[in-house]
C-alpha cells in the first residue's frame, strides 16, 4: 500500500501492567512519557508503584491518577485527578493522567476499605462509574476519588511514621513530600510500603472551606495534546495489520439489505473481503424493533466492504449494487409521526394518557374560567453530530477481544464486545480514546457491536468508520415531543389552574421500559411534572407515549432539552396575558423558598433584564433545573425589518453547590449555549420514506463562529451539600430564551421549533 | 498508482487511485492523524491543511492535484508547540474535545499569513468555515488576537 516508513513507529506488545494483568500496549516513544497524558489515553506509564487503583507514584515522585470517567471535551482528564490530589496532596505539576482500564473494573471489585469508609456506592467494581453521562462526573465520583487521596496519603504517612519511629500524626504530607521533624522523603520514597499498609479507620475527606487545589482554574492537562495532532481519537487508532470497513446499513432503520453484488467491484484495487451485517449475515444480535435488546445494539441490515485504505473500502462500497428492501416504515415522514402525535394531544380524553402530576381540580376550573389561555408546542428529532463520525476499531481472536474506540461507556462497550465475540468478560480489553464529542451518543454500544462482528467474521484488526453521512443517518436520535398547555386566568391576571399534556416518543419505553412508572417517562416530563418550578393551586399534567421506527436515545441533557422550551414559552405567554413583566410573573409563581429564585434574579441582574426595548429588541428569559443544577439565562437579541434575528449576549446563571474548577465550568456554559442554540435556530431532523435526509451539515447545520454570541456565565452557588452537573443543564434554557426575546422584540410567538422555518421579518 | 508528496517537508510516495482525497491519504497511507475527517464535503473544516501556504479543505482535494506542491499538516506547524498560535492556544485553554482544534489551528495559521492583525469580524470571516461541535468560539477568538500580539513581539 505504501512503501514510506512510518516515523512513528510502533508494535504491539505485552507487557504486565502495574495491576497484574495483561495488557495489550504500545511501545511509548520516550518523549510522549514526559507529557502529562499520553497522546494514546489508554496507555499506562511504565514502573511506578500503584498505591491504590487509582493511584501510581513514580520513584521520581510523579503521580499517574486513573481516571475511569471519558474525556469528550468537559475536562474529566483535570477535574477527576484534582479531585485525588486534593486529599493526596501530591505536587499537582507532577501529575498525569491516564485512563482506567474497564477489563481490570470487570475481573476486580471495590476495595473493601473503600466500601467501608462508605465511598464506594456506586458499583461493585473496583472503579466505580465508568460511565459518563447525567452530567455526573464530579457529582457521582467526588466521594470515591476523595477518599482514594486520602485513604493514600494516610498509608503514605504511616509507612514513613514507621519507618522514622513516630506517631503518624507527627507525619506531614505536602506537596509530594512527607516530613517529621528532620526526617523528609518523598512519596515517591514511601509509596511501596504504603501499599502494603491497613489503616484501622479511613481518613474523613474533607470540606470545601479546607481545599488547596480544588477552586482553582488550573490548566487543562489534555490541551498541549490538542493543539499539534498529537491526541488520538478513535478514529485516529492504528494497529499493525489493520484493514480498514466501510458500511452502509439499511437507510431505513429495520429495513433489510435485499441484495448485493460483491464482483461487481472485488477487483477493485486493494478490495479484500465483503460481509453481509445482521440478517442472514454476521453478527450474534440482528436489530430488531420489537426486542428491546435487539433495537438498542443489534446490528442493522447491510454490507461492509473491507479495504486496504479506508477510501478503497468506502468507493468500493458506494459503487457496488445493493438492493434495499425498505420494510413497514418505507412510508414514515416526520411530519406523519407528529401530526399522528398531535391528532393525540388534541384529544384529552385519549385512553393513553396517564397522569404524571396531578393537584386539585385542574381540568374542573379550566372548564368553568371565564378565560383560558390555550397553546400547543412541538419540538423535533434531533441528531447528535457529535464531531468525529461513528468508528471502531476491533481485533477478535478465539482468546482476546481489543476494541479501540472513544466511548463514554468501557464497560458496556466491554459487555457488548464479549457477547459478539463469544468470550468472557475478562479477556476483553477495551482501549478507550479521546472522544470527539460524545453528547450521550457514545453510551449507546452500536457501533462496538458492529466492529465486533466484522472483526471476529474478519480475524485481522479492523478499523470501521461511518461517513457522516451513515453515522447521521444510523443516529440515535433526541425523540420528538409535543406539548399542550391550557391555563385559566383570573381577573388579575393569575393563573388558578394548569393542565399540560405531552406526547412524545419515549427513550425509557424504547431501551429501558421496566423504567416507566405506571406509564410515565420520567425524562419525558422532567421538568413538568413535580419538578415544575411554578406554583399553580390546580395542575394536571398528562403523558402518552407515540413512538416511531426510529431508535431514539440520550442527548445532552435529555427531555429538559426540550421541555423547557415548551414550559418557558407558555409561562411567558401567560405573563403577557396578564400584562406582567415576564420576570415578576416567574417570581409571583414560586415559593418564597425556591431555589430557582436567586439564578433568575442574578441572571436578570447581570443581564440588565428591562422588558422596555425599541422595536426590534428583545430579551428573553429561560430557566431550568436538570441534573440537579439550575440555570437561568437571559437572551438579548436584535431582529431586523429584514427578519434577520442576531442573539446578541446570553447571561448564564448557574447554581451547581460547588466549583472544583470555575474555568471548567464556564466553559461548560459557552458550550451548552452553542448547542442549545444550535438546535434552537437549525436542529431538525427530516424524514422521508422511512430515511433521516438531512445527513451532513450542508443540511445539519451547525452554529458557527460569526453568529457566536456573547456568553457571560454567573455563578449563584448555593454551596453546602449541593453538587450538582455542570455538562448539561445549561442546554435547555437557551431555546426559551431566544424565543422569549425574539417574542419581546417581534411579538411573534414562536411555538415549533427550529427558529430558522419562522418569518421574523416585521 | 504512485503519487510523490511533500509533507511537512518530507517526501512519500503513495499509492491511491488519482482521486482519493488528500485527506485519506494523509491519514491512511502517511500516517498523520492530527487532519481529522468531519463531513467529507467541505462544510466543517476538520481536515484544513495548507497547500502551497492556502487553506484548503483536504476532504474535497484530489490527491492527483497535491503532487509536487507544499503541503502542511498540524503537525508541520512546529515541532514543539512553538508556533504562536499554539501558545496561544495553551494559554487560553482553547480545546475542548479538540476534534476541530487542528483544522481551526491551521485555518487561523492562514489568516495569520495574509493578515498579521485580524479584526473580530476579519476573524469570524475567515473561520466560519470551520465547526466547533464544543463551542469553543469566543476563546478561538481570543486566541487569534493573543497569537497576533505574540507574532508581532
Ligand atoms: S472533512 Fe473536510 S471540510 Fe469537513
Ligand atoms: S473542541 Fe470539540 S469540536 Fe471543537
Amino acid at each position: 500500500m505504501t512503501n514510506f516508513e512510518m516515523d512513528r513507529r510502533k508494535f504491539i506488545s505485552t507487557a504486565t501492567s502495574a495491576a497484574g494483568g495483561m495488557m495489550l500496549g504500545f511501545h511509548i516513544p520516550a518523549a510522549a512519557n514526559a507529557a502529562a497524558i499520553m497522546d494514546e489515553p489508554w496507555m499506562a506509564g511504565e514502573g511506578g508503584q500503584e498505591v491504590n487503583a487509582w493511584l501510581v507514584i513514580d520513584p521520581d515522585n510523579s503521580v499517574t491518577i486513573r481516571v475511569g470517567q471519558s474525556e469528550m471535551g468537559e475536562g474529566v482528564f483535570t477535574g477527576m485527578p484534582m479531585l485525588v490530589a486534593e486529599e493526596l496532596q501530591c505536587d499537582w505539576s507532577s501529575v498525569k493522567a491516564v485512563y482506567a482500564e474497564a477489563n481490570r473494573n470487570a475481573r476486580q471489585t471495590a476495595e473493601p476499605y473503600m466500601v467501608a469508609a462508605g465511598a464506594a456506592k456506586e458499583t461493585d467494581g473496583v472503579y466505580q462509574r465508568m460511565s459518563t453521562g447525567g452530567s455526573g462526573a464530579v457529582r457521582r465520583s467526588r466521594l470515591y476519588l476523595s477518599q482514594a487521596g486520602a485513604s493514600a496519603r494516610e498509608r503514605l504517612k504511616q509507612a514513613a511514621a514507621n519507618a522514622w519511629g513516630v506517631e503518624r500524626s507527627a507525619v506531614s504530607a505536602e506537596n509530594g513530600m512527607l516530613s517529621s521533624g528532620s526526617n523528609s522523603s518523598t512519596f515517591g520514597e514511601f509509596a511501596g510500603a504504603a501499599a502494603a499498609i491497613s489503616l484501622e479507620s479511613e481518613p474523613a475527606i474533607k470540606t470545601p472551606d479546607q481545599y488547596t487545589l480544588l477552586g482553582k482554574s488550573v490548566a487543562r492537562l489534555d490541551t498541549p495534546l490538542k493543539v499539534n495532532g498529537a491526541a488520538v481519537y478513535g478514529i485516529d487508532t492504528q494497529v499493525p495489520g489493520m484493514v480498514y470497513a466501510a458500511v452502509e446499513v439499511s437507510p431505513v432503520p429495520g429495513g433489510r439489505l435485499a441484495s448485493y453484488d460483491f464482483d461487481a467491484v472485488k477487483d477493485r484495487p486493494g478490495i479484500i473481503a465483503a460481509y453481509r451485517l445482521g440478517e442472514g449475515g454476521i453478527g450474534s444480535l440482528n436489530y430488531n424493533l420489537d426486542e428491546v435488546a435487539n433495537r438498542v445494539t443489534g446490528i442493522q441490515s447491510g454490507v461492509a466492504v473491507i479495504a486496504d485504505s479506508y477510501y478503497r473500502a468506502l468507493t468500493a462500497l458506494q459503487l457496488m449494487p445493493k438492493q434495499w428492501d425498505a420494510g413497514e416504515h418505507g412510508n414514515v415522514s416526520d411530519s406523519s409521526i407528529i401530526d399522528s402525535a398531535l391528532e393525540v394531544l388534541a384529544n384529552p380524553d385519549d385512553s393513553t394518557f396517564n397522569p404524571a402530576d396531578s393537584v386539585g381540580d385542574a381540568r374542573g376550573v379550566i372548564a368553568d374560567a371565564s378565560s383560558v389561555l390555550e397553546a400547543t408546542y412541538v419540538t423535533p428529532y434531533l441528531e447528535h453530530a457529535c464531531m468525529e463520525p461513528m468508528n471502531c476499531t476491533a481485533h477478535v481472536t478465539p482468546d482476546r477481544a481489543d476494541i479501540w474506540v472513544g466511548t463514554q461507556n468501557p464497560p458496556r462497550a466491554l459487555s457488548v464486545a464479549a457477547e459478539e465475540a463469544g468470550l468472557p468478560e475478562e479477556k476483553v480489553y477495551v482501549h478507550n480514546a479521546f472522544l470527539g464529542t460524545g453528547f450521550g451518543r457514545r453510551l449507546r454500544q452500536d457501533e462496538v457491536r458492529q466492529a465486533a462482528a466484522i472483526a471476529k467474521a474478519h480475524g485481522e484488526p479492523v478499523k470501521v468508520i461511518w461517513t457522516r453521512e451513515e453515522t447521521t443517518r444510523q443516529g440515535k436520535f433526541r425523540p420528538y415531543s409535543t406539548y399542550h398547555f391550557a391555563a385559566s386566568i383570573d381577573a388579575d391576571g393569575k393563573p388558578e389552574a394548569y393542565w399540560n399534556r405531552i406526547v412524545s416518543h419515549s427513550i425509557f419505553n424504547h431501551q429501558l421500559p421496566q423504567y416507566l412508572q405506571e406509564g410515565i417517562d420520567g425524562q419525558a416530563v422532567e421538568g413538568l411534572d413535580e419538578r415544575l418550578p411554578y406554583h399553580f393551586p390546580n395542575k394536571q399534567v398528562d403523558y402518552a407515549i407515540r413512538d416511531s421506527h426510529l431508535p431514539v436515545h440520550w442527548w445532552r441533557s435529555v427531555g429538559a432539552s426540550q421541555n423547557a422550551f415548551a414550559i418557558e414559552s407558555f409561562i411567558d405567554e401567560l405573563a403577557h396575558a396578564a400584562g406582567a413583566d415576564p420576570l415578576e410573573f416567574r417570581l409571583s409563581l414560586m415559593p418564597e423558598d425556591s431555589e430557582f429564585r436567586r439564578p433568575l434574579e442574578v441572571a436578570a441582574k447581570e443581564a440588565g433584564w428591562t422588558a422596555d426595548l425599541r422595536r426590534g429588541e428583545g430579551m428573553g428569559i429561560g430557566l431550568a433545573e436538570a441534573f440537579g443544577t439550575i440555570s437561568a439565562q437571559v437572551a438579548y437579541v436584535t431582529v431586523s425589518r429584514r427578519g434577520q434575528l442576531r442573539v446578541e449576549t446570553i447571561d448564564v446563571a448557574v447554581d451547581c453547590g460547588n466549583v472544583i474548577h470555575p474555568k471548567l465550568v464556564e466553559m461548560q456554559m459557552e458550550s451548552s449555549v452553542v448547542f442549545g442554540l444550535t438546535a434552537a435556530l437549525y436542529g431538525e431532523i427530516h424524514i422521508r420514506n422511512g430515511v433521516v435526509v438531512d445527513d451532513n451539515f450542508d443540511q445539519y447545520q451547525m452554529l458557527r463562529i460569526n453568529e457566536m454570541p456573547e456568553v457571560r456565565t454567573h455563578f449563584a452557588l448555593s454551596g453546602g451539600d449541593k453538587w450538582g452537573g455542570v455538562g448539561e443543564p445549561a442546554v435547555p434554557p437557551v431555546a426559551p430564551a431566544v424565543t422569549n426575546a425574539i417574542f419581546a422584540a417581534t411579538g411573534k410567538r414562536i411555538r415549533r421549533l427550529p427558529i430558522r422555518n419562522h418569518d421574523l421579518t416585521g | 498508482m504512485a503519487f510523490d508528496l511533500n509533507v511537512n517537508g518530507a517526501s512519500y510516495t503513495v499509492d491511491a487511485e488519482p482521486e482519493t482525497p488528500l485527506l485519506w491519504v494523509i491519514r491512511d497511507s502517511i500516517g498523520l492523524t492530527g487532519t481529522k475527517y468531519g463531513c467529507g464535503i467541505a462544510k466543517c473544516g476538520a481536515c484544513t491543511v495548507h497547500i502551497d501556504g492556502k487553506k484548503t479543505f483536504s476532504c474535497t482535494t484530489k490527491v492527483s492535484a497535491a503532487v509536487g506542491k507544499e503541503i502542511t499538516t498540524i503537525e508541520g506547524l512546529s515541532e514543539d508547540n512553538s508556533h504562536p498560535l499554539q501558545i496561544a492556544w495553551i494559554e487560553e485553554d482553547v480545546p475542548q474535545c479538540g476534534y476541530c482544534q487542528s483544522g481551526q489551528i491551521m485555518a487561523a495559521a492562514a489568516l495569520l499569513e495574509q493578515n498579521p492583525n485580524p479584526s473580530d469580524l476579519n476573524i469570524d470571516t475567515a473561520m466560519s468555515d470551520n465547526i466547533c461541535r464544543c463551542g469553543t468560539y469566543s476563546r478561538i477568538r481570543k486566541a487569534i488576537h493573543r497569537a497576533a500580539d505574540i507574532a508581532q513581539g
